[in-house]
């Protein structure tokens, strides 16, 4: 069997995604919306079919990490780097990850863009959202399928811009379309967060290099297990700066901050990058440098710590939030945090088999929820329409109409309640979605949480305890979320004129929705069934399964259910009113608010880091810069001494008496000889000739005296 | 006998005489009038000193005698444009003093 | 004193007294006739000098067609007379003196330059006969057929020259 001429496809995993941005680039504004949409989901879809290809040949090849080779890229010294398309285990199975979710939240994006661009009302943007969404796959496929660090890099960076881009993409309103800078500030923050995990990882990637001389994976794995003691220093800061990186990208404490505020993106992205794939890099970066971590413990266990914290913070906050997207943003915040804990203690097939659930139900949940959105959407602009009509035979609702179009949010939950009846296929598919990230059996979710809380409970105990909690608020705000959105009754208009979304939305999520239910079939915990754990041994090593705990199942699972009847009780019994404050507030007092405000951690940021950074940024820019440095410095100091200087010796002296003095002379003489002769221009012909004349008359006289 | 100077002293004095009516006159007809003395002059000189030429070679020579042709056409062609030039003067002016022409002045 | 030099000096005299009266009339239209008197003078010594030719040229060209232009100019602006007072009074003694200067000093470079002194015969039979008339023919349309081409080029420039100078502008073709 020959595998070479597939592994020489590896390069189309990004040139496909680029050539259907630059056919979109290029002809989208001319092409319609479906074949704009067709493009980029084919481009996509190529390269899920190149991962497949990849993923199979690396299975008959024996699962051999394989390096194909594009391109020279840096030789600069000892630094040799080069476009090599890395295809292994860990590898080809964030590509299927990627492009799968990818373009079927392509296909998706088809329909939600269509509708959004409309309530918008800027239809020009549909292509420029494609080529986004391509130039990420292409940027993402960079970053899994690199063969060292720096090209790790350069799709680490790339994501981000996109992921930058595509929060802003309503650049110019906020999340409800009014106009505002809302939005591209969400886009700023995720921005700069990332920045300062890119600051961790570009130091971790110049230790590597100035320890080991190289950037290349296997280099540097090599250099770092040559170092014989364990929890070397050296590792100990490669990999805690790496750590810095996955925090800014996979949204851990203390970076997090930015991903739910990157919910100002258009949902499709919120699916695709803040839930399915981007923001799991860093676990897949961690899992990427397992033989760094293994050789540094305490890092390990940090790792561990920041993500199940997180997991737990996170949960907390969910509860708390009204928005539909906030909620599932809080959520994956959690759930990453539950993988990076996996991989922090060298679960590194928990964490990848979360990741890889995480993907299907999240990326449904998401999408699921830009359905109800666009359905309330759909909802409101009928209503609008109908009070059109109205409003042309009564007059006077006219004010309190247009109040209400202004103010109506239709990511609200308090705005919901009711879409049971009339989104059923959405409200089914959430429920799949909703069970399987609260980890109820048999769901694909119960299966990737279990193997984490097993793997937690046999080495970190007090991981092990953050995250069943976290696992139980997990059941209960999907719990508070499906009861606020589909049963009860409709709180608002909009809500009960909500409209079921079109096929080319809800087949993917079918697809999806069928991939979160048998997901967890990928890694059962029984002997002989760890087919993903086998699969990525040919990457990380021989793996230890441990033996299916049917207490640590049991545990969470009544957990979970528990937190569903609480929330039932809560939110189902009695359904909400609108207007009805949250039925929370009351028994949890001021730790409600504290949820609903985020535990005040924007807040936080601000008054210890930004506005005193800020107040450096006056202090240095008023007084050390203008008042000191330009004003003193460069005004007093160096222009004044100058000034005296030149005034004094040059001026008085070289200039005005030599100088000046003669250009001004040569002036005068020039002014007083102009002025004397031009007499002689008294414009009649007459004494010109006569000048003439006399002229003849000169010369004439000189021939005779010569 | 006459000698060529004879001819050519004529010459100068009529030239002289033009000059005399360029610089003094102020109807730029006249004034026109005197340039065409002048030519007539020089046309003088040139035939008179293609004479003395023939004669002194003994054969015909007619380049002096072409030269006045030419002078003539000239003249011509110098006559028409300057009195075409006086009438349009003549006819944004209503006059044709010659001093009252003076707007290049200096 | 020869028959010749008789009818020189008296021609000669006359040449001088029409120049002077052309230019010291007071009506223009009489200093166009002295001007045409001058031309007709001047076209007797061309007779003198050998040049059939250039006299009838002369007297044709000069004296006809220039000087019936001069006059009709005159006529048609009825600018006989400058009335207007000199603008430039220092000017007309100053001109005398440089015209007589210049007419001393010519004299004095052609009688003390001049050489040699040819003598100028009457003009013969053979000169004035057609056959002298076809050589100048000749030499006019071979040695100086360019100039003479250019010449007509000339006179065309001079008459569209003129001729767009003197036509009235028609209204609305305003350039």
């Amino acid at each position: 069997m020959h595998l070479e001429p597939i592994y020489s496809l590896a390069p189309l995993l990004v040139f496909a995604p680029l050539t259907g941005l630059l056919l979109n680039l290029l002809f989208g504004r001319r092409w319609s919306e479906t074949v704009v949409g067709a493009v980029a989901s084919l481009a996509s879809g190529v390269t899920f079919v190149v991962s497949v290809l990849l993923t199979y040949a690396l299975a008959a090849g024996g699962g051999e990490t394989v390096r194909a080779p594009l391109a020279q890229w840096i030789h600069v010294g000892s630094l040799q780097l080069d476009w090599t398309f890395r295809v292994d285990s860990l590898s080809t199975t964030m590509m299927l990850v990627v492009s799968g979710v990818g373009t079927l939240i392509h296909i998706y994006a088809i329909g939600y863009m269509r509708e959004d661009v409309r309530f918008k009302h800027q239809e020009g943007r549909f292509a420029r959202f494609f080529i986004f969404l391509n130039l990420f796959i292409a940027a993402m496929m960079i970053l899994v399928s690199g063969d060292s660090y720096l090209t790790l890099f350069v799709g680490w960076e790339g994501v981000g811009l996109c992921s930058f881009l595509l929060i802003g993409f309503w650049f110019e309103m906020d999340t409800l379309g009014r106009p505002s800078w809302a939005n591209s500030d969400a886009a700023k923050k995720a921005f700069v967060a990332n920045r300062i995990g890119d600051f961790g990882f570009l130091i971790a990637a110049f230790l590597m290099f100035w320890n080991f001389g190289s950037l290349q994976f296997d280099d540097v794995f090599l250099g770092a297990s040559s170092l014989s003691a364990i929890n070397s220093p050296l590792t100990v800061a490669i990999t805690l700066f790496l750590l810095l990186g996955v925090a800014g990208k996979s949204a851990q404490i203390p970076l997090y901050v930015w991903l739910p505020d990157a919910m100002a993106g258009p949902t499709p992205v919120s699916a695709l990058i803040h839930a399915a794939t981007m923001v799991t890099a860093g676990v897949y970066l961690v899992a990427r440098s397992a033989p760094m971590y293994a050789a540094a413990p305490a890092a390990q266990y940090l790792v561990a710590m920041t993500g199940a914290v997180t997991a737990l913070f996170a949960a907390t906050i969910a509860v708390g939030q009204y928005d539909i997207k906030k909620v599932l943003a809080y959520s994956t915040v959690s759930q990453l945090g539950f993988m990076v804990a996996a991989v922090g203690m060298g679960a590194y097939v928990a964490g990848m088999f979360h990741l890889v659930t995480h993907a299907f139900f999240k990326a449904l949940l998401f999408l699921s929820a830009g359905s109800v959105i666009l359905g309330l959407e759909r909802g409101h602009h009928h209503l609008a329409h109908a009070h059109h009509e109205v409003k042309k035979s009564k007059k006077k609702e006219v004010k309190s109409h247009e109040e209400h179009e202004e103010t109506f949010d239709p990511g609200d939950m308090r705005n919901m309640g009711g879409l049971r009846s009339s989104m059923p296929v959405t409200f089914w598919l959430y429920i799949v979605g909703a069970l399987a990230l609260a980890g109820i059996f048999p769901f694909a979710g119960f299966w990737s949480k279990d193997e984490i809380l097993l793997d937690a409970r046999l080495h970190f105990p007090a991981v092990y305890w953050l995250l069943t909690i976290a696992a139980f608020f997990t059941a209960f705000y999907m719990g508070r979320q499906i009861w606020m959105v589909f049963f009860g009754k409709s709180r608002t208009e909009a809500a009960a004129r909500a409209e079921e979304s079109p096929k080319v939305m809800t087949v993917p999520l079918m697809v999806l929705a069928a991939l979160s239910v048998l997901g967890g079939g990928l890694n059962l915990p029984f002997k002989g069934f760890h087919q993903l754990g086998h699969w990525l041994e040919y990457t990380l090593g021989k793996i230890e399964f441990p033996p299916f705990d049917l207490t640590v199942a049991g545990v969470s699972t009544l957990l979970a259910l528990t937190a569903i009847f609480i929330s039932w009780l809560l939110y189902g019994r009695t359904p909400l009113e609108a207007g009805q404050p949250d039925p929370l507030k009351k028994p949890l007092g001021f730790l409600f608010t504290g949820m609903e405000n985020k535990w005040f951690v924007d807040e936080g940021y601000f008054a210890v880091i930004i506005n005193p950074f800020k107040k450096l940024s006056q202090f240095l820019a008023d007084i050390i810069d203008w008042r000191f440095w330009h004003d003193f410095v460069h005004d007093t100091v160096i222009l004044g001494t100058y000034n005296w200087l030149s005034a004094i010796a040059l001026d008085r002296y070289a200039d005005q008496k030599g100088i000046d003095a003669f250009a001004n002379w040569l002036g005068a003489a020039t002014r007083w000889i102009s002025q004397t002769i031009r007499k002689a221009q008294n414009g009649f012909v007459r004494s010109y000739a006569l000048a003439v004349t006399l002229g003849v008359v000169v010369i004439l006289g000189y021939l005779i005296l010569k | 006998m006459i000698s060529v100077n004879y001819y050519v002293i004529l010459s100068a004095i009529l030239f002289a005489i033009g000059a005399l009516g360029v610089l003094i006159r102020r109807n730029p007809l006249i004034i026109f009038m005197s340039i065409e003395l002048m030519l007539n002059a020089a046309n003088l000189a040139f035939v008179a000193f293609g004479r003395s030429w023939e004669i002194a070679k003994g054969e015909a020579f007619f380049n002096g005698q072409i030269f006045v042709f030419f002078v003539i056409a000239v003249a011509a062609a110098e006559v028409a444009v300057g009195l075409a030039l006086i009438v349009e003067i003549f006819k944004t002016k209503k006059n044709i003093n010659i001093d009252e022409m003076n707007t290049l002045k200096g | 004193m020869t028959s010749e030099l008789l009818v020189f000096l008296v021609l000669s005299l006359v040449a001088i007294a029409s120049a002077l009266g052309m230019l010291f009339s007071r009506n223009a239209i009489y200093s166009a006739l002295f001007l045409v008197l001058n031309f007709v003078t001047v076209a007797v010594f061309y007779l003198t000098l050998g040049a059939p030719f250039i006299a009838m040229s002369q007297i044709t060209v000069y004296a006809g067609a220039i000087m019936v232009l001069f006059l009709f100019v005159i006529m048609l602006l009825g600018a006989e007379r400058m009335t207007a007072p000199n603008a430039l009074p220092w000017q007309r003694p100053l001109a005398f003196l440089l015209a007589i200067t210049l007419t001393v000093e010519s004299v004095y470079l052609i009688l003390t330059r001049a050489k040699p002194d040819t003598v100028i015969a009457a003009p013969d039979a053979a000169t004035n006969s057609m056959e002298s008339l076809r050589e100048m023919a000749m030499t006019l349309f071979d040695k100086f057929l360019l100039p003479f081409e250019v010449t007509s080029i000339l006179l065309l420039a001079a008459m569209v020259g003129a001729i767009v100078l003197a036509k009235k502008e028609r209204a609305g073709s305003k350039s």
